[in-house]
């Protein structure tokens, strides 16, 4: 049995330790806005928050998630309530910044993690957060506009 | 068929009925049924504005089904850029038709005539008193269980208030916040299926141990049958360790049948093939100043999607149901039938939204896989393919070699021109041509043979799609060697041959155009005639700020791309700024775009805007790669495509057509990039690439 705390809530669940952290979230916790893209920690799809870091859950096994604070695109939201979206989440919205879709709950969790360390960035920086995160139907004007906007919106605010 | 019913669209001679496409609902909304599906295209959002504006309903009322078998019309696959064209037009015709009996129906109710009655938010009302009506209430009196007539009158653009707005997607919401995708999906007693495909295209299994891989924890089921392997379990974990397992236990036997050569220029033109010539013009020769050959190649290209294929399956004692992000739902239905030797009326397909989809990828594949296994385990499975087999598994887009040979004459017009091409086949879906063309079909017991090789024909066209010049050349022939054998896996990727057509006619036009002394752009519009292309073309060029005899200065150059996609669909030319260090950078790329009618100018940006990406990735970057046994690019590092840090800004002009009927956008921009990457790098160092992809050691090679 492991203790995790998700989106700010104490869970409890049974698997073998070297499960990856991806499975949990999607089959037992039925968080499946973390999505399976390559299981090899190279395309950023399966990216969730461990203590405000960026993290491929397909390559975190579970015993190492205890004892960590881990945020995935349901919790991004906070306490708003289930029809509330994360600054970030609108601002993509906004832009239309997804074609498919796929890759981008990944991308906005690199975002989250990015405007919370710096908010500010520049476009070098955007695109350096996003080292670990690959879309494929071209959506990356869009994203960079959308993280750029969600930045501004979160220094309008006053606090990520 | 009356005249009217004659003209009418495909989808609307397949399933003519009224009723088959419009349902009025009791809670006041209306459901619309559509065969064209959401392939992250936004293709849901613009039907749904063409129903709602057609109806005279507000958007949010119309709820759309799309490509389920059990419910929606047959509309063939949602591919080549063709939704709109006909998807979107077939809407258009059924909704006015439908508003048109209403409206009929209000006028004998109120006894008024037609000209007095209004439609506006679903309500129907004669203005100026209180006879006011709804489609909804008015449902029972209107039979729409009839045939489509086409003679009613569509709305005049100019009276549009939902169709030319930027409507947001409606799918987004969902996606961006949890569960939208069949990966999502879970059904009561779900297991998890997974497949050990074969390492190479023949390998034959030799042994394997069924009890080893039975016994580990979690597993439900073990399918061997022939060389197709599956397993199921409990938790997806355990299917992912079971089928570890099964691979170490796997024993194949492989040959060493794949091309010795990964050069496609060395090797594609060796196979064998048949010559046929697509497209001749003949008149008389001028006076030849100059003639001029080259040969240009694009290597196989892979999907590549970020979501690898996915699939729910579902036994209800003798009935199967199929979850599947599939491009067509009623073929796949009838070749999972096929395969499984069942009757179609036993299978039902219903489309879920999947990861992005660039044409024929592994979505049909994975649908059979998790029939298969559901059968086997008796419960509904969820099959979910790996990177790798996604990467190796799925058809690649066909290679092409492409030999072109012109004549100008003294005042530098091109007299005389010759395209010649090597190519497979660029289409070989499920339900296309003969036989079944699904993986585990031709690997399981009895193993369906894998079916011969037949090409898109012209118009369209496959190998030689876009290879008749648009442009205005006296003498023109165009030849198409065919070759059926595929010794890799191929079929329909976006653009089909347009890609590397469109990347050889627009790079030999640039170096025609330098042979004759002209600017580029100038040389273009210099041998077009259809005024849309030169309008385009010089929209392109107008953004970009292009200035003729601008000379590149070593590191940095402009190209410029142009095709009407199929030489039928959308315009679009391509003005690329590049910069050349260690790699291609590219910074800045302006499209212009003529697709008439645009019902949704953001959906329109967004489509050409990942166009052009997914094109400057391809045109950069990508290649499948082999040894002689097996394909070896089978991950994100050994099929590396375009990062963050590599993308430039695009700005997508749009001419406004609303005149003109819709055309598709999603594969105009592909080979007006190729090019205008390759003669930017041409305008920047004078070094003219001609084999795709342009990588540092190709460049480096063109430079010797």
């Amino acid at each position: 049995m492991f203790k995790l705390r998700i989106n700010g809530v104490e869970r409890e669940v049974s698997a073998e330790p070297d499960t990856p952290l991806l499975y949990i979230l999607r089959n037992d916790l039925k968080l499946k806005g973390t999505r399976f893209g390559c299981g090899e920690g190279n395309c950023g799809a399966c990216t969730v928050l461990v203590d405000g870091r960026a993290v491929q859950s397909c390559d975190t096994p579970l015993w190492s998630a205890p004892g960590h604070e881990i945020t995935t695109i349901e919790g991004l939201a906070g306490d708003g309530g289930a029809d509330s979206l994360h600054p970030i989440q609108q601002a993509f919205l906004d832009e239309q910044a997804a074609q498919c879709g796929y890759c981008i709950n990944g991308i906005m969790m690199s975002a989250k993690a990015l405007l919370d360390a710096n908010p500010d960035p520049d476009d070098a920086q955007i695109a350096a957060a996003l080292e670990r995160n690959l879309c494929r139907c071209g959506t990356h004007v869009r994203v960079l506009r959308a993280i750029r906007r969600a930045a501004h919106a979160l220094r309008a605010k006053g606090s990520p | 068929m009356t005249g009217a019913a004659m003209g009418l669209p495909t989808s609307l001679k397949t399933t003519p009925r009224l009723d088959r496409w419009v349902r009025f609902n009791a809670d006041r909304s209306v459901s619309v049924y559509s065969g064209k599906v959401e392939l992250g295209q936004g293709i849901e959002t613009a039907i749904a504005q063409i129903a709602a504006e057609e109806l005279d309903v507000p958007l949010d009322w119309v709820e759309l089904v799309a490509g389920d078998t059990t419910r929606t019309p047959n509309e063939w696959y949602t591919a080549g850029s063709m939704s709109m064209e006909v998807g979107g037009s077939s809407m258009r015709i059924v909704c006015a038709e439908v508003r048109r009996l209403f409206v009929e129906a209000a006028a004998r109710l109120f006894e008024v005539s037609q000209n007095e009655v209004r439609v506006k938010n679903g309500a129907i009302e004669v203005p100026g008193t209180d006879l006011r009506t709804s489609y909804w209430k008015l449902a029972s009196r209107v039979d729409l269980a009839r045939d489509v007539t086409g003679t009613a009158a569509a709305k005049p653009p100019a009276e549009y208030s939902s169709v030319g707005t930027s409507v947001a997607r409606r799918d987004l919401r969902a996606k961006l916040t949890g569960a939208a995708y069949v990966h999502d999906m879970e059904l009561p007693g779900m297991v998890y299926g997974r497949v050990c495909r074969p390492p190479s295209y023949t390998a034959k299994l030799k042994r394997f141990d069924v009890a080893a891989v039975r016994a580990l924890p979690g597993v439900v089921s073990v399918t061997v049958s022939g060389n197709f392997i599956g397993v199921c379990a409990e938790r997806e974990e355990q299917a992912l360790l079971a089928i570890d397992a099964a691979r170490a236990v796997a024993a194949w036997e492989e040959r060493a049948e794949l091309p010795a050569s990964t050069e496609i220029r060395e090797f594609l033109p060796q196979l064998a093939s048949t010559r046929k010539v697509v497209h001749k013009k003949e008149s008389a020769e001028g006076q030849v100043a100059q003639r001029l050959e080259a040969t240009y190649s694009k290597p196989y290209i892979a999907h590549a999607s970020i979501g690898p294929s996915c699939a729910l399956a579902h036994f209800s004692g003798d009935r199967l149901t199929v979850w599947s992000h599939t491009q067509g739902s009623h073929m796949l239905r009838d070749q999972i039938a096929r395969a499984m030797g069942m009757p179609s009326t036993s299978v039902d397909v219903v489309h879920a939204d999947g990861a992005g989809c660039y044409g024929h990828n592994g979505a049909d594949d994975a649908a059979l896989d998790a029939a298969l296994l559901a059968r086997d385990c008796g419960r509904p499975v969820l099959l979910q393919w790996t990177r790798a087999d996604e990467l190796a598994w799925s058809p690649f887009g066909s290679a092409m070699v492409v030999r072109m040979a012109a004549a100008l004459d003294a005042g530098g017009r091109i007299i005389d021109w010759q395209h010649e091409i090597w190519s497979h086949t660029h289409i070989k879906r499920p339900g296309w041509g003969e036989g079944v063309n699904l993986l585990a079909a031709w690997h399981a017991e009895p193993p369906h043979p894998v079916p011969p090789a037949h090409d898109n024909p012209l118009p369209a066209g496959g190998g030689d799609r876009n290879a008749l010049p648009l442009y205005d050349f006296a003498r023109q022939e165009v030849v198409y060697n065919f070759i059926a054998e595929m010794p890799l896996r191929v079929s329909a990727l976006r653009a089909l041959g347009a890609y590397g057509n469109v990347f050889a006619i627009e790079s030999f036009m640039d170096e025609l155009a330098a042979a004759a002394g002209a600017d580029p752009v100038e040389f273009r519009l210099r041998h077009m005639k259809d005024e849309r292309a030169r309008d385009v073309i010089a929209a392109a060029a107008k953004r970009a700020g292009w200035k003729a005899g601008e000379a590149g200065d070593g590191t940095r150059g402009r190209g410029i791309g142009f095709a009407r996609y199929k030489n039928l669909s959308a315009y679009c030319a391509v003005v690329a700024e590049i910069e050349v260090g260690e790699k291609i950078r590219v910074r800045k790329v302006f499209a212009a775009v003529d697709c008439g009618l645009v019902v949704n100018p953001d959906g329109v940006r967004n489509q050409i805007e990942g166009g052009v990406i997914q094109a400057i990735s391809w045109t950069l970057k990508e290649a499948v790669s082999w040894d002689q046994q097996r394909v070896t690019s089978r991950s994100w590092e050994t099929y590396p495509i375009l990062r963050f840090d590599e993308v430039p800004e695009v700005e997508v002009v749009l001419l406004d057509r609303p005149a003109s009927p819709s055309l598709g956008v999603g594969e105009c921009a592909a080979g007006p990039v190729s090019a205008a990457l390759a003669n930017a790098l041409q305008h920047a160092m004078g070094v003219r690439a001609r084999d795709l992809p342009l990588t540092p050691e190709r460049i480096a090679r063109a430079i010797e």
